[in-house]
């Protein structure tokens, strides 16, 4: 015990000595989370929205007004249809455009509620959704205004539209995203290293000429990981609450508990890369870049999962970051209990055993 | 031939207050092996680096293959060969590539290097291996094929750093031959090293202590000086006064 | 017992392309200082990693103090102490740090083993709190030796602990090793230096993962086959290439100042010397000298060269 012990602190040192893996460590969280943060919650100002009044009447006239009176828009109304639009968006001239059918006021007034269309750009999932928000926040607002003067409650009901992006991405989605994201690479990298570079500098021979266990080499090495892993996930959360205002509305117990969980799910990763790679290169590489990419794209927080190909879809399902995400979304934003996330969380503890278990074959008790 | 090849005059090189090459005076002659012997830290590589003209001296004088060291950086550079234990050739190209490769590095025309890479591939014995990568040859020839590349271009000076350690006797005598042999034909051999047994097959040897030239004789005079019976002796009497050790 | 034993050990690489040791046999007694010589390539650091247990090899036993490598390697690991050919000490930890966790792993401590190292400790004692990275070359390996020994191994294994280091610090080294033998440890070394192997009790001379000689050193060289004669001349490189056309010598090859050159029957050097001065070389000097172990081993390596 007394060996596993200095074996631990040996690994703190390192950590600590190495400037460049503390920077790694929670440098990048605190990038990550203030780019993300900031360019993902940028308020929309001053953008065009184009319009279509198919209606011409003096309900659409108000709430065009409406519109162009707040200080997000600025009206242009020179397209004429449908296709107009559509060719303005595919140009990448229009973000969003408001739609009014034909005998909007007529509905209004007579069936007591009408619609509208708000089309977007979904490949800018973020201005888009602030569009919508305050497109029909706006509606709404004018929709209580003409109701005051009638006994009959008016009903305008917005029916935005993405185009290329159907489903949307909220902005909030990008907190569990980031979360996902870092720890995975992060992780996964500086684990990978941590025994590699043993094998470079030749101490991985005295290691295993002594008699300490194989076995407790491994989990010496991720010990510090883990608990520098865990230090970031407070200080993301500490970031996403004070700094980007975002609630966590779940258990923050249950939220830790699996982080915990997704960190040993990534420790594990991290020592099978680096118990089957021979320089700190390849682990490097093979961690960073090798995940960074499929991570980004099959965790579903950039680019939804709905949207893909069945085969990238059946392809996600094996990144670790995808349950991840989908347990801190239900547990963070949602505020749901275990008993939603049961099987996700199943998931990722299959995910750990299995790599854990590789991690330890691909262990060597001797070189080559 | 008292053709001056390399002709240092007092020539230092200061970091701060550290004196990495304190004042050497010494004439190196054309067609001469010159060894250059010091420990780790004693200022040969410091020294080697203003020769091949890659860093400046702080003060001092010295010539190479007659063109001077602080203005005259490039011109030093065409007319040297240099070859390291530690890095020569490219490991994935192939030996041919690697001949074609550095003779395009110094401006030798590219008709030139076919004919002379042909010779240079049969003279070593390689025919059979002139495809393929340098990493599936043993060491000894490596090293060998090392040593050509480094003078493929005629230069008038060759560096060698550290050059045979850790190859077996009968393939450094080999290489030894050919450094004998690019000597005969005029090319100043210039040896730096800390493998003392190097040393005995030069012409002539400086040992340096801490950035101080301490010994300049061939081999045997230095032997008899120092009453020993090997230049590891002669090294180890000097270098044992040493007060810096620096890594 | 020996402490160290190999019997008939072969070991491939890239299945069967490199061989690293060939039908390797050798016995090293308890407190011997027995030498593995060769150049990089021969295959020592191969035989160091299969008693070490790191390695397996293809073929044959191998036993340290008794224990088999292949089965018993619990038995060994705590029983050795192993300093890799490369620098393998962290870096970035300080002299007692490493220490103290080489100490550790072995379940000891630097006190209980103190005396073991003591002489070799207290000339790094004063930079404890430096980072080996920072030691110079001389000093990293002191402390390697230290770490090596701190656990108190009735067997050390160096591989090739003096490559790299200059004179001042390989001569120490070895005085080091010669304490530590009359502690009663069985060192087995490896070294490129051939002028080391004289440094050892008993030496296996290597070459292309075969073991051409085990011997005393000075029984090797006894057994030089030819009378050796060092041969110079003013212009060294006109003298080999004279005495390479020569019908007389059976063999030649430079020695530091000097040609080493071996005769055939007849020819006398008395002989030789005139016959060059003849031909033009000025201030020929020929002695019969008595072979070093360098010499020995580029006669053996003909040797085993001309038997292929």
């Amino acid at each position: 015990m007394k060996q596993f012990l200095v074996f631990i602190r040996k690994e703190f040192f390192h950590v600590f000595r190495d400037r460049r893996t503390l920077l790694i460590m929670f440098g990048l969280p605190l990038v990550q989370i203030v780019l993300f943060g900031y360019a993902l919650t940028s308020e929309v100002k001053n953008i065009t929205l184009t319009v279509i009044d198919n209606s011409r009447d003096e309900n659409s006239r108000q709430l065009v007004n409406k519109i162009r009176s707040s200080s997000y828009f600025v009206v242009d109304e020179s397209s004429i249809d449908y296709n107009d639009v559509l060719a303005a968006f595919r140009k990448g001239s229009a973000k969003c455009a408001l739609i009014f059918p034909a005998g909007f006021g007529n509905d209004l007034l007579h069936q007591g509620k009408a619609q509208i269309q708000i089309l977007t750009d979904g490949s800018d999932p973020n201005t888009a959704k602030t569009v919508v928000n305050y497109i029909s926040s706006i509606t709404t607002a004018y929709q209580h205004e003409i109701s005051r003067q009638r006994p009959l409650k008016y009903l305008i009901i917005p029916e935005p539209r993405m185009l290329y992006n159907e489903e949307g991405n909220g902005s909030l989605n990008f907190i569990p995203g980031v979360m996902a994201l870092v720890l995975m690479i992060v992780c996964t990298a500086l684990t990978s290293v941590s025994v590699v570079r043993e094998k470079e500098t030749g101490t991985m021979e005295i290691l295993l000429v002594s008699p300490f266990k194989p076995l407790l080499v491994l989990i010496a090495k991720a010990v510090p990981y883990l608990i520098l892993s865990l230090l970031n996930i407070i200080m993301i959360l500490l970031l996403a609450v004070f700094v980007l205002n975002v609630t966590i509305k779940g258990s923050i117990i249950l939220l830790f508990l699996e982080s915990m969980l997704f960190i040993i799910t990534c420790l594990s990763f991290g020592l099978m890369i680096s118990n089957t790679t021979n320089s700190q290169q390849t682990a490097l590489l093979l961690s960073m870049m090798g995940l960074m990419i499929p991570t980004m794209i099959f965790t579903g927080f950039m680019f939804p999962l709905e949207n893909m190909p069945k085969i990238f879809q059946l392809i996600s399902n094996l990144v670790p970051s995808r349950w991840y995400f989908l347990i801190i979304k239900a547990v963070m934003l949602k505020g749901l209990g275990f008993k939603y996330i049961w099987k996700e969380t199943l998931v990722l503890l299959a995910m750990t055993l299995i790599l854990l278990t590789i991690a330890l074959k691909k262990f060597k008790t001797r070189l080559s | 031939m008292t053709d001056k090849v390399i002709s240092c005059r007092e020539l230092t090189k200061r970091f701060g207050d550290f004196y990495a090459v304190d004042k050497i005076t010494f004439d190196v002659s054309k067609g001469e092996i010159f060894g250059f012997l010091g420990a780790n830290g004693a200022g040969k590589t410091t020294a080697m680096r203003i020769l091949c003209g890659l860093s400046f001296p702080t003060s001092g004088q010295a010539t190479v293959a007659g063109y001077d060291v602080y203005t005259q950086q490039e011109s030093i550079k065409k007319n040297i060969g240099y070859m390291s234990q530690k890095f020569s050739l490219y490991e994935n190209l192939t030996v041919e590539e690697n001949i074609t490769f550095f003779g395009g590095v110094y401006g030798v025309p590219a008709a030139t290097i076919k004919e002379r890479s042909r010779q240079l591939i049969s003279n070593l014995g390689l025919t059979n291996e002139a495809k393929k990568l340098v990493a599936g040859l043993p060491l000894g020839w490596k090293q060998k094929l090392a040593f050509s590349v480094a003078i493929f271009h005629e230069p008038k000076i060759v560096f060698l750093d550290e050059p045979t350690g850790g190859v077996d006797p009968v393939t450094r005598r080999q290489f030894w031959d050919m450094i004998y042999e690019a000597a005969a034909n005029g090319i100043t051999v210039f040896v730096t090293t800390h493998y003392m047994d190097e040393a005995e097959y030069c012409n002539r040897v400086t040992i340096m202590v801490d950035g101080k030239v301490e010994a300049l004789d061939t081999p045997g005079n230095l032997k008899q000086q120092f009453n020993a019976s090997s230049m590891d002796e002669v090294f180890y009497q000097l270098a044992r006064r040493a007060t810096r050790s620096a890594d | 017992m020996s402490a160290v034993l190999l019997d008939h050990i072969t070991k491939t690489y890239e299945e069967g392309k490199v061989i690293a040791a060939d039908d390797v046999s050798l016995q090293v007694e308890a407190g011997e200082l027995f030498g593995l010589i060769g150049p990089d390539g021969a295959g020592k650091t191969s035989l160091f990693r299969i008693l070490t247990t790191l390695l397996l090899p293809d073929k044959g036993t191998a036993k340290v103090l008794g224990y088999d490598c292949n089965k018993e390697y619990r038995e060994i690991r705590a029983r050795i102490g192993y300093m890799p050919g490369r620098f393998s000490l962290y870096q970035d930890l300080t002299v007692k740090e490493n220490l103290d966790f080489f100490a550790t792993l072995f379940g000891s401590s630097i006190r209980e083993n103190y005396d073991l190292i003591k002489d070799i400790y207290r000339q790094i004692e004063p930079f404890n709190n430096r980072r080996a990275g920072k030691l110079s070359g001389g000093m990293k390996q002191k402390l390697a030796l230290c770490c090596a020994l701190i656990h108190k191994p009735e067997v050390l294994f160096l591989d090739e602990p003096t490559t790299g280091v200059d004179a001042v610090s390989r001569k120490e080294f070895w005085e080091m090793l010669q304490q530590l033998k009359k502690q009663g440890i069985t060192i087995v070394v490896s070294t490129p230096y051939m002028d080391e192997a004289v440094l050892c009790e008993r030496i296996a001379l290597m070459q292309a993962g075969k073991i051409m000689a085990i011997e005393r050193p000075d029984t090797i060289i006894s057994r030089f086959p030819d009378t050796l004669y060092a041969i110079k001349a003013k212009n060294i490189y006109g003298l080999l290439t004279e005495l390479r056309k020569r019908k007389e010598i059976a063999s030649c090859y430079p020695f530091g100042e000097y040609i080493h050159i071996t005769l055939n029957a007849p020819a006398s050097p008395e002989e030789l010397e005139q016959a060059l001065v003849r031909s033009g070389q000025e201030d020929v000097e020929i002695k019969k000298i008595r072979p070093t172990i360098e010499d020995s081993f580029i006669q053996l390596m003909n040797r085993a060269n001309t038997e292929v």
